[in-house]
């Protein structure tokens, strides 16, 4: 395919001229970027460290237990003051022994819930217990106030955005401009009234009459504005079906930044059938609760300037739990599902066969190379144009690794030596057939 | 469903066009419908007058110029993609990864077809039925393969009904069982199928020990009561014998087409292991019929005998003797009679004939030979019906003594031979049909129970003494079903759901501690068990009903005829009427689909004045005829000429002419059962020749082959004594006038791909293996997504079937003779009359069997002549054809001297005019994603299944392991059950195919061409003595 380098050049013309024309006519604010509320440690009801704690915490109680609210065990905040240190002591390091000793407070709250028995931390001295528990005493931190919406005039400290230093000097520009042309006019005058003789530019034909009467220069001219304007209307043609960068507003706000990027899953936790099947596979919700049943909050990063706070991701969160049928009070499943439709953003046509595990498993190609850098991408679209020409490409340049699998040994040795090289591209090995991808 | 685009769910939107609408009785929405605008459009007055037109504003140039700009905005609007969603499970099933496909084993058993299956299920959705290959006998034919189909099925009952009306199931069992009460003390008959269930029929006798008024009989729509009477009289328990006939070295065959359906089918497998040659041996078979068959066409000797000497042609082959046979049947019996005594216990006799006396004569004969093809020890138990029973249960019905009747897997109200019975059963006190769709006997009975298809149900069958089958379901039920054993426990108040009791009946009765997690994985099982026979009738009971009338007696009646009843390899006993693929199967011997229709012989078709004639178009029509039996009259029965139809004798086939719950397009035929008299499949008829012409759709026009050698043949005697260059001898080809053979480079026009490298896949189809049987041409509808186009279509030969099996009569006794003919011509004047005569088939033919798929030429023809390159060649040996690049030149398909391209004449899916499966959502779940759905406009063909291919190397790769032989297959090659095709990388050496390709047998199709086809045939011997 002839690709048209600027074939995209008249939106993108439209669109500088719209984006101009909005700087002179709009005035736009920074935001305020709200400063991350800190979690402050408050000093507990005497004797352990907080900070200390904490650490502890995370790592041994936060798979189960939430400062706030119920998780699979119950919520910890000011848990010292309802059970004694002692018998907290003993519950931590061997529940099950505790339960067996008949003891009614640690029965009553294996049965609440659902006797799931808690793991036993022997190794928890009383110390570190003394700290959790000082640590379990953090206040819960007050809300956001969610400002979007709101517009604070003015940016405070941050000074004038670039946008404004252009409005700025394309006024100073146009200042001179109009100076210059009163000068020019005021000069005119005073050489006038002084009688000051100046010469007269020759009356020339105008430029454009000059130009209709060059009938060469008119051929030229309209040869080359209609082989232009070919080039770009085949350059539109071309990119009709074409969903480069198409990234539709899913039901749920599901963030690959997040999660691929800032949490660093790996792809194929999700996309599990990527390695053995056609399709990549849209997770079913179930492996979204995996670690979602834990994860009831977001307390991550947030992009004000977008609106996504972390009330919006919570948000996302119990939209999950809605359409998995969770119910985050009870930490139990409703029954009452809700399938998410999503909205496909990779459509091959019928007619093209691709399949997953043939480029992730065999190949080892990173999702990347097709998907872009997904882990950066807030909102997911489509990376590549997916045409054929981008596949042929990338069949015809890459070389195909053929280390450590048995089956292409015997297929490379005598093809290589047929073509007389190393290393073999997919073209070469069949991979331009028409039947291969077409059935 | 995962993954899968619901952009077809769009189509089914209602759009309204206002508010009106919801008012069903508004004038303006009924004048809507007839008119687009509700007042006239004024037309007239404005176009007729001439000055209002000059008046008007808009000219016609104005109105070019928006109409223009209106086309141009749409298309640039339309450019606009649709927004597609997906949606993923909530919680996804651990076994299912989408596009993985999942193998499940199970039995099928609706009373006529009994096999061990494997089911191929994509995203949870069964779409393909494959063999089981740890089945030792069990054979997957085309109406199994077809099954699948039937599932998804849109006339299928919903939900169980009384008296009509929907109801739930609750209230169907108490409804059931309040009648059952009120029933008490009165003779009710549960007619059933034969199940060949242990666990059935243990189920059943619990059920009749509790309601003891009610009995079970066993009823076999088509009957093979007398074979199970003789052997029950002289073994003792009911069974059928099987016969290995790998066994045999020769076969005689009076009247049984083991090829087809007799006994239940599936003999060929056994009977193709010695009829290949191996060691310069392979059996003899000597068959003597009315019908051509599968059998009579796959014999080395057929005899056409009337139905009515069939027991004589017996009773002399067995010693008995020879006095009232024609001459030349006389002769054959004679001949048959001493290679049988040479063969001594490597010799077997079957029959068909429905005599006590004639199964007996059998057995004692193969028996007292010794006979190793013959197995009395375990012997097939899936026909277990007493033709005697049946009939008193049939009369006891119409007489009113039987008051109530309990049908499961049967419908007599269409299949009994008495035209009173469907008033009687009106009129029962009871009625209860367990269906799966609304038949003829459903849609009159009272209570109707809606029953899941066998992919939907829990089950087992025993086949043959000893081989179990395990059913699982590979589906949850898609209606408001329940399975008969299901109720059975519900009725009995028995806690236990079908599984359980299945399982349990199992491992305390038949595993004997074998696993049974591994008897449901494997699907089948073999057992020493001696199970109780419950599902047997006393032997006394069989001598005193005694049907040893069966057998025809000559009737030297003015014009009357003697009618064979058969069953097609497509449609059988009918059950799977409303299968568009079987419909649109073309019959092996007649090569018609879509219908059934009487087969005479040339000669009564000219005294009866009975005409074939093909029309302009190519389509072939013929006559009707009127068969009356008695006082029943079937009137205008289609006509066709069969050679080879025993004179004085005609066939027809069952399992037609339905109209309960079926489809308008699928109602085809007409109803033989009502001529199968007594159960007897043959019958005293008069023939009369009826007005008006039938319209045929008949996929092959052209009968003989003109002494061509598309198939090469050979005797058995050739084969072993000369060289290969003179019975396969490669064509020659002049050059520079030099007669050089076809194969050599000097003949080649092209520059030859170097193929040595990689897989290079070639298909081997063994001519003396190939039985015409037509699983695979199902088997490649399913895999590859082939649509059905109707009858009209066929006749216009736009057949879209990717994979033919032509069948060639030879115009003389033998091909032999046919092309020696060819070969002795001179002269205008006898290359006129002498071509002419090679067109009509001889009164008795050979016949021969050839599936002719796309040939994958290395040479090919249809790639040079594409204006797009939409057709190219793979280096893998595969003719590749991209549909989207396809603009429907059709060069390709004229420029094919195979003639295996096929063009999309029409849009088959989603199309109103083309309503089978692929127009309803229900038929289009069978549809394999993996191979596109052609649209219109564009050229299709065998693509020597490339998405199996392709799949297979990508698993090896997937692996990282190298490829062993045997895993390559296509759809054809994995469904043949004799082996004819085989499928393999001849770059493998070691390969099965590698060895096919150079076997002294393999040709190529008209080789003479030079297209290097990658695409072998084994050219045909035949173990005959004549030529």
């Amino acid at each position: 395919m002839i690709k048209v380098k600027f074939r995209n050049l008249p939106t993108q013309l439209s669109l500088l001229l719209l984006a101009l024309l909005l700087t002179f006519s709009t005035t736009t604010y920074a935001q305020e970027e709200s400063a991350e509320a800190a979690t402050e440690v408050a000093p507990a009801t005497g004797e352990g460290d907080a900070a200390a704690g904490k650490t502890l915490f995370n790592a041994n109680c936060a798979a189960c237990h939430k400062l706030y609210k119920k998780g699979v065990g119950p919520a910890l905040f000011g848990v010292g003051d309802k059970y004694d240190k002692e018998w907290l002591y003993s519950w931590i390091r061997n529940s099950q022994e505790l339960i067996k000793s008949g003891d009614a407070k640690a029965i009553a709250i294996y049965e609440e819930y659902n006797q799931s028995v808690m793991t036993a931390f022997p190794a928890l001295s009383d110390e570190d217990i003394d700290n959790i528990i000082a640590y379990t005493y953090t206040p819960k931190p007050e809300p956001t106030v969610a400002t979007t919406g709101t517009t604070n005039v003015g940016g405070d400290g941050e000074g004038p955005t670039n946008n404004i230093i252009l409005a700025a000097l394309a006024l100073i520009f146009l200042l001179l401009v109009v100076m210059l042309i009163l000068v020019n006019k005021t000069l005119r005058r005073i050489a006038e009234a002084n009688g000051v003789e100046y010469e007269e530019g020759e009356k020339r034909l105008p430029i454009w009459k000059a130009f209709a009467q060059n009938q060469f220069l008119v051929f030229v001219t309209s040869v080359f504005l209609l082989l232009a304007s070919a080039y770009f209307a085949y350059g539109w043609m071309m990119q009709v079906g074409i969903d480069q960068g198409y990234a539709p507003v899913q039901p749920i706000h599901y963030s690959h930044k997040i999660h691929a990027g800032a949490n660093q899953i790996d792809c194929n936790y999700c996309h599990s059938s990527a390695r053995k099947s056609k399709h990549s596979g849209i997770p079913s919700l179930n492996v979204c609760m995996n670690c979602h049943k834990n994860i009831a909050e977001y307390n991550g990063e947030e992009d004000l300037e977008n609106g996504y706070t972390k009330e919006f991701y919570t948000n996302e969160i119990k939209k999950l739990y809605k359409a998995v049928g969770w119910d985050e009070n009870n930490q139990a499943y409703t029954g009452e599902e809700e399938p998410v439709k999503w909205v496909r953003i990779h459509n091959l046509p019928d007619f093209a066969y691709f399949n997953h595990s043939q480029h992730v498993t065999v190949a080892g190609i990173e999702c990347q190379k097709c998907h872009g850098p997904v882990e950066e991408m807030e909102i997911m679209y489509q990376f590549s144009p997916l045409t054929m020409g981008w596949c042929i490409n990338c069949h015809r340049e890459t070389n195909v690794d053929l280390k450590g699998n048995e089956y292409y040994q015997k297929i490379h040795e005598e093809l290589s030596k047929k073509y007389g090289v190393d290393q073999l591209t997919i073209a070469q090995m069949g991979g331009l057939e028409c039947g291969k991808c077409h059935y | 469903m995962n993954n899968i685009s619901d952009t077809n769910m769009a189509s089914n939107k209602k759009y309204w066009k206002s508010v009106e609408e919801l008012n069903e009785n508004s004038s303006i929405v009924e004048t809507l419908k007839q008119n687009e605008f509700v007042e006239e459009i004024p037309t007239d007055d404005f176009l007729g007058d001439k000055d209002t037109l000059e008046a008007s504003s808009t000219t016609r140039r104005d109105f070019l110029k928006y109409v223009g700009f209106t086309t141009a905005a749409a298309s640039l609007a339309a450019c606009e993609g649709p927004v597609i969603k997906s949606i993923p499970y909530v919680v996804a099933p651990d076994e299912i990864v989408p596009g993985v496909a999942n193998y499940y084993a199970t039995s099928m058993g609706d009373g006529f077809d009994f096999a061990n299956v494997l089911v191929k299920t994509r995203e949870g959705r069964p779409i393909k039925i494959e063999r089981n290959d740890m089945a030792g006998n069990s054979e997957v034919n085309a109406r199994v393969q077809a099954s699948v189909l039937s599932l998804y099925d849109k006339n299928r009952l919903m939900a169980p009904k009384v008296a009509g009306e929907e109801v739930s199931w609750e209230d169907f069992d108490a409804g059931c069982i309040a009648t059952m009460s009120q029933m008490t003390g009165k003779d009710v008959v549960l007619l059933t199928q034969t199940f060949a269930s242990p666990t059935t029929a243990k189920l059943i006798q619990e059920f009749t020990t509790q309601y003891p008024n009610v009995r079970q009989v066993i009823y076999d729509t088509v009957s093979s009561s007398e074979a199970a009477d003789a052997f029950q009289t002289k073994y003792g328990s009911r069974g059928l014998a099987d016969y290995d006939f790998s066994k045999a070295d020769v076969i005689v065959s009076v009247g049984a087409d083991i090829l087809g359906d007799w006994q239940g089918g599936g003999y060929s497998a056994g009977y193709i292991e010695n009829r290949v040659p191996k060691n310069g041996k392979m059996s003899r078979h000597i068959q003597f019929e009315a019908n051509m068959t599968l059998s009579g066409a796959n014999a080395d000797k057929r005899v056409p005998v009337k139905p009515s000497l069939h027991k004589q042609v017996l009773m002399a082959l067995t010693g008995g003797s020879m006095s009232g046979l024609p001459d030349n049947v006389a002769e054959a019996v004679r001949s048959a009679k001493a290679e049988l005594d040479s063969a001594g216990a490597k010799g077997v006799i079957v029959t068909g004939l429905q005599d006590v006396a004639a199964q007996s004569a059998v057995l004692n004969y193969n028996e007292s030979k010794g006979s190793m093809a013959m197995d009395t020890d375990k012997p097939r138990l899936t026909s277990m019906g007493n033709t005697a029973e049946v009939t008193a249960v049939m009369n006891g019905v119409i007489s009113g003594s039987i008051k109530g009747l309990i049908t499961v897997g049967v419908d007599p109200v269409y299949s009994f031979p008495n035209a009173a019975f469907a008033d009687a059963y009106k009129n029962l006190e009871m009625s209860l049909a367990f269906a799966m769709k609304e038949d003829a006997t459903a849609s009159l009975a009272k209570m109707v129970a809606a029953t899941p298809h066998y992919l939907e149900s829990w089950g087992d069958i025993q086949t043959k003494k000893g081989s179990f089958g395990l059913a699982q379901p590979t589906i949850r039920p898609l209606f408001n079903t329940r399975q008969f054993q299901e109720c059975l426990l519900k009725w009995t108040e028995n806690e236990k759901s079908y599984y359980e009791y299945l399982r349990e009946n199992w491992e305390t009765n038949i595993l004997a501690g074998e696993s049974w997690n591994k008897a449901v994985q494997d699907g089948v099982f073999e057992g020493d068990v001696e199970l109780e026979m419950l599902e047997t009738t006393p032997a006394a009971n069989v001598m005193e009903t005694g049907t040893s009338e069966g057998a025809l007696l000559p009737n030297s009646q003015e014009g009357s005829m003697e009618l064979t009843l058969y069953t097609k390899t497509s449609i059988g006993d009918g059950q799977q009427a409303n299968n568009p693929w079987l419909q649109e199967m073309p019959d092996p011997i007649s090569r018609a689909a879509w219908d059934n229709y009487l087969t005479v012989s040339a000669a009564d078709a000219t005294s009866l004045g009975l005409e074939n004639f093909n029309v302009a178009n190519g389509a072939l029509n013929g006559s009707y005829a009127n068969v009356t039996m008695g006082d029943v009259t079937i009137e205008n029965i289609p006509v066709i000429i069969q050679p080879g139809q025993a004179v004085g004798s005609v066939g027809l086939a069952l399992g037609y002419g339905k109209s309960a719950a079926i489809q308008s397009e699928m109602q085809t035929g007409v109803n033989a059962y009502a001529l199968y008299n007594n159960f007897n499949s043959v019958q005293n008829v008069s023939v009369s020749k009826a007005g008006g012409i039938h319209e045929f759709a008949c996929v092959q026009l052209q009968n003989t082959m003109m002494g061509r050698d598309i198939i090469r043949e050979t005797t058995l005697e050739i084969f072993n004594t000369r060289d290969a260059e003179e019975w396969n001898a490669i064509p020659m080809v002049s050059k520079d006038h030099l007669e050089i053979p076809v194969t050599s480079p000097d003949a080649d026009l092209w520059d030859s791909f170097d193929r040595s490298i990689g897989h290079h896949f070639n298909l081997s189809i063994d001519l003396n293996a190939c039985t015409g049987c037509g699983a695979c041409v199902i088997a490649c509808n399913a895999e590859n997504n082939v649509p059905v186009v109707g009858k009209d279509e066929i006749r216009k030969s736009r057949s879209m079937h990717w994979l033919r099996i032509d069948r060639y009569y030879s115009s003389q006794e033998s091909f032999a003779v046919d092309f020696d003919k060819k070969e002795n011509i001179s002269g205008l004047g006898s290359s006129l009359s002498e071509f002419a005569e090679l067109e009509q088939a001889s009164e008795n033919p050979q016949v021969a069997f050839q599936p002719v798929m796309c040939q994958h030429c290395n040479h090919a023809p249809c790639e040079t002549v594409c204006p797009v390159a939409a057709t190219s060649h793979g280096r893998q040996g595969q003719n590749h054809m991209a549909y989207n690049r396809c603009v429907g030149t059709r060069y390709c398909a004229n420029n094919c001297p195979y003639k295996v391209r096929r063009f999309n004449w029409f849009l088959y899916a989603e199309n109103d005019e083309f309503d089978y499966h692929m127009n309803n959502d229900l038929g289009r779940m069978v549809l394999n994603p993996d191979v596109v759905v052609r649209s219109r406009g564009v050229m299709e063909k065998c693509s020597m299944c490339i998405q199996m291919t392709q799949k297979t190397i990508l698993d090896a790769k997937r692996d990282g392991r190298s490829i062993k032989d045997g895993e390559f297959k296509t759809a054809c090659s994995s469904a043949c059950n004799t082996g004819a095709i085989v499928f393999g990388d001849v770059n493998d050496h070691e390969s099965e195919i590698y060895k096919k390709k150079h076997d002294d047998r393999m040709y190529h199709l008209l080789e003479a061409v030079g297209t290097k086809p990658n695409v072998v045939y084994q050219a045909q011997v035949r173990n005959t003595k004549e030529a």
